[in-house]
């Protein structure tokens, strides 16, 4: 466990907001930062161990918790209260999940990231520096979502931040790695992406043969190391059999 | 040798249904599920089932499938869906009784879209990820992960025959309001006064471009008040998310579960299955309530469901279901073929 970092700015109200009338959200900033990321995950870990009865499961995102709750167990009302409580802990008791560590293999360029020379001649930079920019960063999983276990990656390299594509392309392969805007990702499962594509891992971030299908929660981070093509076919294969291939990385 | 119902012909888009996958939304699983969970509860109620367990969801043309190694009882319900056991006309919200080798034929819908073919003893089928529901784009759920497929079969589980088959008379089904009714929010405060004003005075046409997904309705763009961008967050099935052309969305049983337009409104749990019977061309009208009224509707239809097996009528006793049966079968020719 790590703690929450004091921010520098005077704390934020938490704003409640109800989304229908069986799950509210908790507004608690209105920026992408770690800091307010870091109080989601912390609120979603205490509110996890209250245990208040209704509570049926939560959705931290970059800046909000949403909570889905039966209101015939517990009304919003009441469901605000306790969850005021939990925000008025000291902000130094307030623990969020340390998160893990995960290094990616990636193969970059070629077939396996057809974008990569695009986004060398649109940043400036050779391929060679994309792809040591982009494996040398390490990145914050800010939130899943959009897909089972898409993860939205923050910590990208201000020189690589790109516009999406204009015409987005109606499938790319699972494990791929893109570019969109200031963010990474890796992808869970084949879909279409208006995203630049850079590499592709062998790794499955979703599996569902898989005790844990998912591989990254909220909170963790992941560093991308690249591969020589030749190393792919037996990391796919490996991948095929189930093996996990990425690697948990110590703190 | 179990009981099983084979799949002959299976319907554009047939699938595995239950009450969704729950707790996984925070690893980015939508929720699944009925798109009408009150039409599946009562077609499971039909057959001794828990209300939610896993049915055929049809969507607009039916099928045709055949009962192999034993006797099954089984039950129709949700849009109106003509059905035929052995070329002979059978009443929807009824439960039968066939034997194997018997086979059965349901047609297109006359109204409503979505049918739920339920089996006593339910589905027996290996849960992922806590349901049985399928998710087409992810590939979860189901027998393979995707819309039933000619040849398909189906093993059900153990049931109770040895009771009289039932049905649901027509004056205890559950009355739809005329209006979608949601509450505001979370996002209300990024779209305009007038906007918020013409969201709910709109008669809104549901667009072709509607699924399991979402709805695209067409109507005149709403305003928003500060861009149309927000930073991506939670979304819930009945979210009413607006892009940057100003007409709604409305999230359902498949939405992804995050999204960066703001949502000006969440259609009410109580108002998400009858809206989930609604088809491409079809006009509705959206009114705001407050958050006690919504809950209220929604214990209302809890107590409705809790209460559903006590109003079931033994066949035989009472009003006969061929009589509705017969009504039925003057509606009409079909339209569901215009939309697929």
């Amino acid at each position: 466990m790590i703690k929450v970092q004091s921010s520098v700015q005077p704390r934020q109200r938490a704003r409640f907001l109800p989304a229908g009338d069986a799950a509210l959200v908790v507004e608690l900033g209105e920026s992408i930062d770690d800091v307010t990321n870091n109080r989601v995950l912390a609120l979603d870990a205490l509110l996890t161990g209250a245990g208040i009865a209704g509570v049926e499961e939560t959705v931290p995102t970059y800046r909000s918790l949403l909570v889905a709750y039966d209101p015939g167990t517990v009304a919003f009302a009441d469901l605000v209260r306790r969850l005021e409580l939990l925000l008025d802990e000291p902000e130094d008791s307030v623990a969020a999940p340390a998160g893990r560590r995960w290094s990616l293999p990636v193969v970059y360029g070629g077939s396996f990231g057809e974008d990569l020379q695009f986004v060398a001649n649109a940043s400036d930079l050779s391929e060679e520096e994309v792809v040591r920019r982009h494996a040398e960063a390490e990145y914050r999983v800010y939130m899943i979502g959009f897909q089972p276990g898409f993860a939205y990656l923050g910590g990208l390299d201000p020189q690589l931040h790109l516009p999406r594509r204009a015409d987005p392309r109606a499938t790319v392969e699972a494990g791929s790695i893109a570019i969109g805007g200031s963010q990474s990702a890796v992808y869970s499962v084949a879909c279409p992406s208006g995203w630049h594509l850079v590499g592709r891992s062998p790794v499955r971030v979703f599996d569902s043969r898989r005790e844990q299908p998912f591989l990254l929660s909220a909170g963790d981070r992941v560093r991308f190391r690249p591969l020589p093509a030749e190393a792919w076919e037996p990391l796919a294969r490996r991948a095929d059999a189930g093996d996990v291939v990425a690697e948990e990385l110590p703190e | 040798m179990n009981a099983a119902l084979r799949v002959e012909t299976p319907g554009p888009l047939s699938t595995l249904q239950d009450f969704g996958r729950r707790g996984w939304r925070r690893f980015g699983v939508p929720v699944s599920g009925a798109m009408d969970p009150v039409a599946l509860s009562i077609a499971n109620a039909l057959v001794g089932n828990p209300p939610g367990a896993a049915a055929v969801e049809l969507t607009l043309i039916g099928g045709s499938f055949v009962v192999e190694g034993a006797a099954v009882r089984i039950a129709l319900a949700g849009g109106d869906f003509p059905m035929f056991i052995d070329g002979s006309p059978a009443a929807a919200a009824c439960s039968h009784t066939w034997e194997a080798g018997q086979s059965v034929r349901i047609g297109s819908t006359r109204h409503g879209v979505r049918g739920y073919l339920a089996a006593a003893g339910g589905f027996a089928i290996e849960a992922m990820l806590d349901s049985r529901s399928t998710h087409v784009r992810s590939g979860l759920g189901g027998l393979h992960g995707g819309p039933l497929a000619a040849g398909d079969r189906l093993p059900l589980g153990e049931a109770e025959l040895a009771v009289p088959d039932q049905w649901l008379p027509p004056e205890h089904m559950p009355h739809a309001f005329p209006k979608v009714r949601v509450v505001l929010g979370p996002q209300d405060d990024h779209f305009t006064t007038q906007a918020i004003a013409r969201f709910q005075a709109t008669d809104y046409t549901i667009s072709p471009h509607s699924d399991r997904m979402g709805y695209r309705l067409s109507g005149p763009p709403l305003e928003h008040s500060r861009g149309f961008d927000i930073i991506s967050d939670a979304t819930v099935p009945g979210s009413i998310q607006v892009p940057g052309t100003g007409e709604p969305i409305v999230l359902m049983a498949d939405a992804q579960t995050t999204g960066g337009y703001p949502k000006i409104a969440t259609v009410i749990s109580a108002d998400l299955p009858a809206l989930g019977q609604r088809r491409p061309g079809d006009h509705l009208r959206f009114e705001a309530v407050t958050l006690e009224a919504a809950v209220a509707a929604r214990q209302a239809l809890v107590r409705w469901l809790a209460a559903l097996p006590r109003v079931l009528v033994p066949v035989g006793r009472g009003p006969n279901p061929e009589r509705l049966l017969a009504a039925n079968l003057i509606g009409g020719v079909t339209d569901g073929d215009a939309f697929l």
